[in-house]
């Protein structure tokens, strides 16, 4: 009911300045002056100065409005009978006194002082309620009089407006920054949290991972990085065994071999690879790749785990597949025909230009590529937190069940915000480390791209 | 340095066969490195296609489930219970609303159990020796409150007989369906030797029939009652975050893609700005996860598990895609239409936004749409927001606990009764893939049919 009367009271507003706004300026232009503005920016412009301080008001409202009418209910309560109230009894009162107010009335009976102060309250909230809405539309309208009143021939309302428009881009444009600002302090301020109570070189440099996550702040328990490390860069090795050869292939094969109706259906296709959830790898990898890996390692006489770093690497390399084969293809595009040409011109066949040419000149960029490629491998979740069996134990065997940065992070956190102990804060410095090597790989990365782009440009 | 050059019609000398042998050998290696680009192509296809008939291969089943069909008797001696609270008879809302509480309460401790039971045994054939427990297996456990609600809704069924539809148990349809070995050891069984039987004589007399599972559709998620789970909550939880996503991130996206494009002077700043969003592009999402649960939840104070911070944490993960196909889009109009139309006296804001902008919305569109397609799948994030505890209602505001699809696909696949759970995860990922489809299939068409317009 409220806000539908004050989302009312702004559409009125809204639409009576923009209309003034438009009307007082055709009205100038119809005297035959020649106006600087076209009719939309004046009323743009009397839109605006009329928006801008009700929303001021209102919203100044919608922040503090609340607190106030919290106190002034607080001391309608007789004094006294405040002092016996505990906090949770305390609860109980406003919410009665709250529901007396609003009509729905109270279970049991009703106290002298509860009725008392919900009629107070009724009254205060309506008069408040009214007072705000009333203050913002004086304000708007005064402001709108005003506006309107400024509009002249030569009054450069367009101007004025574009400075707004370019304001609310800027603010708009901020927000990117502001994330990443955002993603570096609340990690690194946690993880300093964090280093508080483990000292670095234990985290960075110990080889056992053992969180107590029941032993509170005396028994944290053991948190070595290099156990999760090793399992991510296992993983992320296995990962590009598989991408780089299929998607590298598959690249070279549709950009310099298929026929053009082939090469429209398999590229989207491949492709469709890209769009899948990961939890969807995931699941394929738990029920479908790892028992057939299973099995197809009892056949041979290898003893592979169902949930192993080789399950995960697979699905995973899989699902890189699409980034790995369409980043190479553009960049196996921008290499000069004229490099080709040449080749082809000196007697090579086909096969002898792409190794020899083609790839040399566009090594930089596929290498770019790949690590790209790898920097989305060590930061994917849903995969290996699904199929690498989660065993942050130091060794090197892919077919045994290992660990990960990120499958740590989502065990140490999940639905814990009492960011208290080392247990869950341990998770911001795992953030810290991937974000600072995935951060690493796209700058070093995207600057290969570049040199290599400018090189043929 | 003499050329042997052999004169034509003679024999082939011996370096022309030496060419020809190394031609041979060239055209051999040609035509494997040909093969071996085919053979990535097919493999990479192959993945595609096993990962879909996969997923339909265990998905498709889970779509037909077992119904009971039973005949409930509301016995007057089981339900003793008063005629329901009528508003006209209180003073205050306050006051109906807490009697109909407690008579709802009253409803609600009755022995429902034996209702079901009782249908039960009268459907079962003459007699059959079962003990009340093991009969109670065979239907699910949300049979009594699916009755019970069916009283509460008419009081007026007391004492009269009804025919309702209640789901067979989860562990009946692994049996019925042959999830479970039917060869395994009674150790092994999840049910009785006795109620196997009967549930095996419910199917052969039809009181056991299979339907279309709509339950997976229309149901929340249930703990108790593993055959009644459904995606529901989580469809509305992902419907709000995209929902969130779409308000927020389309605007600041495309408005921040704007001036870095058109209006930013090249600068220091401007070029950081640009390098911090490619690479904002490629940031982990769980890092998303760890930004949200830190300052969204742990200094905001946002709800926990509420789609308005998931939503939130989605929209700045979208942010950096926007900004890019966006940018992109812009730098592809041609110049020809901003000088022409700067040259008839337009501002540069007047040509932004009413000549290069509109060219662009096709593309800004599907960059959009995919971008939204993409969050809808994402999971990491959300588990690090407390997305992942078990909600079994339906968000009616974005502040409420909710999950979403691919969380509550990370749910279901880690349920004990994997038998059931399997399948049933697969239909969940149906569900969100069908999803991602008609969003993907929804930006192509529009893309498709804006660009011949244009």
């Amino acid at each position: 009911m409220n806000s539908l009367v004050v989302a009312a009271l702004l559409l009125v507003l809204l639409g009576v300045a923009y209309s003034s706004g438009w009307s007082r300026s055709r009205a100038l232009a119809g005297g035959g002056v020649k106006v600087h503005s076209r009719p939309q920016y004046h009323a743009s412009y009397v839109a605006i100065w009329a928006m801008v301080p009700a929303l001021l008001i209102l919203g100044l409202w919608a922040f503090f409005g609340t607190g106030l009418t919290y106190n002034y209910l607080l001391a309608q309560i007789p004094p006294d009978t405040l002092s016996t109230l505990d906090p949770a009894a305390l609860l109980l009162t406003v919410r009665r006194i709250e529901a007396l107010a609003s009509g729905y009335g109270a279970a049991g009976t009703v106290q002298a002082f509860e009725q008392a102060a919900a009629e107070a309250l009724r009254t205060f909230q309506f008069m408040t309620f009214a007072g705000v809405v009333g203050l913002a539309a004086i304000a708007g309208f005064g402001a709108l009089a005003y506006a309107r009143s400024r509009i002249t021939a030569r009054q450069r309302a367009r101007n004025a407006v574009e400075r707004v428009i370019g304001i609310v881009l800027i603010a708009c444009s901020a927000v990117a920054i502001l994330t990443t600002l955002g993603i570096v302090v609340s990690l690194a301020t946690e993880a300093f949290r964090f280093f508080t109570f483990i000292h670095p070189f234990d985290f960075f440099f110990g080889t056992v991972w053992a969180p107590d996550n029941a032993g509170g702040i005396e028994h944290p328990g053991k948190y070595g990085l290099i156990p999760l490390l090793v399992g991510t860069l296992m993983i992320t090795a296995i990962a590009m065994l598989v991408a780089v050869p299929v998607g590298l292939m598959a690249a070279i094969y549709l950009s310099q071999y298929a026929p053009r109706q082939l090469r429209a259906v398999a590229k989207p296709a491949i492709e469709i690879l890209a769009g899948i959830p990961t939890i969807v790898f995931g699941f394929f990898a738990l029920v479908t790749v790892g028992p057939f890996l299973r099995d197809a390692g009892n056949a041979v006489g290898l003893s592979i785990n169902a949930t192993s770093a080789l399950t995960a690497g697979v699905v995973m390399g899989i699902m890189i597949i699409p980034f790995v084969s369409s980043l190479s293809d553009d960049i196996l595009n921008q290499v000069p025909r004229s490099l080709r040409d040449g080749a082809y011109g000196l007697g090579a066949t086909q096969s002898e230009t792409i190794r020899n040419v083609l790839l040399p000149a566009a090594l930089p960029g596929i290498v770019g590529a790949f690590l790209l490629a790898v920097s989305r491998a060590i930061g994917e979740t849903m995969i290996v937190v699904l199929a690498a069996g989660n065993s942050p134990v130091l060794r090197g065997n892919p077919f045994e069940p290992v660990a990960t940065i990120t499958v740590s992070i989502v065990n140490q956190l999940t639905g814990d915000t009492d960011f208290a102990g080392p247990q869950s804060l341990v998770g911001f410095a795992l953030g810290l480390t991937l974000f600072v090597i995935t951060l690493g790989l796209n700058i070093f990365a995207l600057y290969i791209v570049r040199r290599f782009r400018e090189q043929y440009e | 340095m003499t050329d042997a050059v052999s004169p034509s019609g003679t024999a082939p000398s011996a370096r022309t066969l030496a060419i020809r042998a190394s031609l041979r050998r060239r055209h051999l290696v040609e035509g494997l490195f040909r093969a071996l680009g085919l053979a990535a192509i097919i493999l990479a296809l192959g993945f595609v296609t096993l990962l879909f008939a996969d997923v339909l291969r265990k998905g498709v089943p889970a779509f037909m489930q077992s119904n009971l069909h039973l005949t409930v008797t509301f016995d007057p001696e089981v339900i003793d219970v008063g005629p329901a609270p009528a508003r006209n008879t209180f003073t205050s809302e306050a006051e109906y609303s807490a009697a109909s509480l407690k008579w709802q309460r009253d409803v609600a401790l009755l022995n429902w159990n034996k209702i079901v039971e009782t249908a039960l045994r009268e459907a079962a054939p003459a007699g059959t020796e079962i003990d009340t427990r093991q009969l109670l297996t065979v239907a699910e456990t949300n049979a009594r409150h699916q009755i019970r609600e069916a009283f509460v809704a008419d009081p007026s069924l007391l004492g009269r007989s009804v025919e309702i539809d209640v789901l067979a148990s989860a562990n009946a349809d692994n049996w019925i369906k042959g999830n479970i070995d039917r060869a395994l050891g009674d150790a092994q069984q999840q049910l009785s030797p006795a109620a196997r039987a009967l549930i095996d004589g419910f199917v052969a007399d039809g009181t056991i029939t299979t339907g279309f599972a709509w339950a997976v559709l229309t149901n929340t998620d249930s703990r108790a009652a593993p055959a009644a789970a459904g995606l529901l909550g989580a469809f509305f939880g992902s419907l709000w975050m995209m929902l969130i996503v779409i308000v927020l991130a389309v605007p600041i996206g495309v408005a921040s893609a704007i001036y870095l494009e058109e209006f930013a002077p090249k600068s220091r700043l401007t070029d950081f700005i640009e390098v911090n969003i490619n690479n904002l592009a490629a940031v982990p999402s769980i890092v998303f996860g760890l930004l949200g649960a830190a300052v969204f939840i742990n200094y905001l104070h946002l709800p926990i598990s509420a789609p308005i911070v998931g939503g939130l944490v989605l929209t700045l993960m979208t942010l950096p895609t926007i900004i890019i196909a966006t940018r992109g889009a812009l730098l592809g109009v041609s110049p020809a239409l901003r000088q022409a139309a700067l040259g008839m006296g337009a501002s540069k804001t007047q040509m932004v936004f009413h000549h290069v902008l509109p060219v662009t919305f096709p593309s800004i569109l599907t960059a959009t749409i995919l971008g939204v397609a993409h969050a809808l799948g994402e999971t990491a994030p959300l588990l690090l927001i407390g997305m992942k505890a078990f909600v079994a209602s339906v968000p009616v505001s974005p502040l409420d606990q909710a999950t979403a699809l691919p969380v509550q696909i990370y749910l279901w696949q880690g349920n004990e009764n994997r038998n059931f759970f399997e399948p049933r995860t697969a239909a969940a990922i149906m569900v969100l893939l069908a999803f991602m489809i008609v969003l993907n299939g929804i930006a192509i068409y529009l893309r498709s049919r804006l660009e011949k317009r244009a």
